[in-house]
């Protein structure tokens, strides 16, 4: 009698991390030959080279903390600031009636507007110098989708959980802190992680429409100056602004929602 | 304390749900609420603990609670409500941090409660990490934290498989031969009423009434053991529900 032969497996996707690493360096290592080579027009794409100079550049100079610190300033006062009042008038909403009913149509109309539409208007109210114009696009942009991700989270704690609450006599206050924000927490998590990529376009844009520094604006006068090197090298840093952004989120989560195993 | 509920009745919106129900919780006993599916048994528990409001009659506590009693009138749930969140010890905690105890007080009951319920091994243990059987122990512990007068149990091992149902009332009886409690037992398993209940009511289908009131004298911790007494019991439960459950659920098939 022959064996009953094996007839599963093949399908579980096991990650082979390397293989990543692999093919960044074989793209890196076509890039530089294309260009050494003149396969690749200079026109479209700098040689890896003169991206490295831009870098070498911007450490020396020291305008990289510069451009930096500008742009974490307003990604970090925009988004923080945006996410607080985003979680607040969530909650608010959440938990009362007739807050939803007042702020509900308000944010339903409002968020679909791109926030940089509003720049204009902050300057016109904050002037083009200073960070007032561009904190508030940014802050907007991050209210938004706290809001509706901390509402639904509210809607979605189980009653069951606050029926218990109450049951056991807990104040209204230590249910909402003890009970409900936890329970929203994963819901809000997901919503940061969503406005803080919006937060990275409007940032950008911002610093292209109305700022002397910030990374944005260093990738546009890049531009403007056929300095693709520069250019580059300034998407390259937004690439790892985002990743870390991410990374950090991902701590946060990981911290608060390991009950979730 | 002696806990009496009078002349209840209850509509939602057309519907009748409980008509002129009165019965009385006597300190130590344990009074198990059986009856058709949607009889309004699980109503009636959430208007003992005043969750919820009747139409008509009330709810009277006679005598005063103990004063060491944190919250009098104490639930346990069905689907156990514990928060994910927290460890066995974290859910434990949370019914106790609002009341202003000592830190050292607090955590001697926690610890008191797990060893009650033999989790002390698990404080550190999230619900998810626990099995069924333990998250309702987790469950017991938190409920008898804050030494009620009265236990409300709402089809507490309804949510387990059956060896698990066996071992919890086995803990359940050990629990009150130790220290007697009062408690609204509300099942929809005759098995259950009949090991854990001193006496059985009997409601109708909708809208319940109170059909029949069983005393039960076996003591409990006997009637593990004289099993047949208890089958026979629960035969005569059965025939006086049978022609109720079978209406109850035709009238479900129709609605």
């Amino acid at each position: 009698m022959p064996d009953v032969p094996f007839r599963g497996g093949g399908y579980a996707t096991r990650p082979r991390r390397w293989v990543g690493l692999v093919v960044m360096i074989a793209l890196l290592g076509l890039w530089w030959l294309g260009s050494a080579r003149g396969w690749i027009s200079p026109i479209a794409l700098p040689p890896p080279q003169d991206v490295l100079a831009a870098f070498r550049d911007l450490f020396v100079t020291g305008r990289i903390w510069d451009h930096l610190g500008a742009s974490l300033y307003r990604l970090g006062m925009g988004w923080f600031f945006g996410s607080l009042a985003g979680i607040t008038v969530g909650l608010a909403m959440g938990l009362s009636r007739s807050v939803r009913g007042g702020a509900g149509p308000l944010v339903a109309a409002l968020f679909p507007v791109p926030k940089i539409a509003l720049l204009p208007l902050f300057i016109v109210w904050f002037g083009v110098v200073g960070e007032g114009s561009k904190v508030a696009t940014i802050l907007f942009g991050a209210f938004f989708p706290t809001v509706i991700n901390t509402l639904a989270g509210v809607d979605n704690v189980d009653r069951g959980l606050i029926r218990m609450g109450q049951s056991f006599g807990l104040s209204r206050w230590a249910i909402v802190r003890k009970i409900i924000l936890p329970g929203a927490a994963p819901s809000i998590l997901s919503g940061m992680r969503i406005s803080s990529s919006i937060c990275i376009v409007l940032l950008i844009a911002a610093e292209m429409i109305g700022a002397q520094n910030g990374v944005g604006a260093y990738i546009l006068f890049a531009g403007a100056n056929y300095a693709l090197g520069q250019l580059i090298a300034g998407v390259m840093i937004l690439s790892m602004l985002g990743l870390t952004v991410a990374w950090l989120i991902g701590l946060v989560e990981k911290r608060l929602l390991a009950w979730r195993g | 304390m002696r806990l009496g509920v009078e002349n209840i009745s209850h509509h939602y919106g057309e519907t009748e749900v409980l008509r002129d129900v009165s019965l009385t919780v006597q300190p130590g006993r344990i009074i198990c609420l059986i009856g058709p599916s949607g009889c309004g048994k699980s109503t009636l528990l959430r208007m003992i603990g005043g969750l919820e409001r009747p139409d008509k009659g009330r709810v009277r506590m006679d005598g005063a609670a103990s004063p060491d009693s944190l919250n009098p009138l104490t639930y346990i749930f069905q689907d156990f409500a514990l928060l994910p969140w927290r460890t066995a010890a974290g859910n434990v905690s949370l019914v106790l941090e609002g009341h202003n105890l000592p830190r050292a007080r607090r955590e001697a009951i926690i610890a008191d409660v797990l060893a009650r319920t033999r989790l002390s091994d698990f404080a550190d243990a999230l619900p998810r990490q626990l099995s069924g059987g333990m998250r309702q122990r987790v469950a017991i512990a938190r409920a008898l934290a804050v030494s009620p007068e009265v236990l409300l149990m709402d089809e507490p091992l309804s949510a387990l498989d059956a060896q698990t149902r066996e071992l919890l009332m086995d803990d359940l009886v050990a629990l009150w031969a130790r220290q007697p409690f009062s408690a609204v037992y509300v099942t929809h398993n005759l098995a259950e009423a009949v090991r854990m209940g001193h006496a059985i009511v009997i409601l109708s289908r909708r809208p319940g009434q109170v059909r029949e009131i069983v005393e039960v004298d076996i003591p409990l911790e006997e009637r593990a053991a004289r099993i047949d007494e208890l089958a026979l019991l629960q035969r005569r439960l059965w025939e006086m529900m049978r022609d109720e459950a079978e209406a109850a659920d035709r009238e479900i098939a129709n609605a």
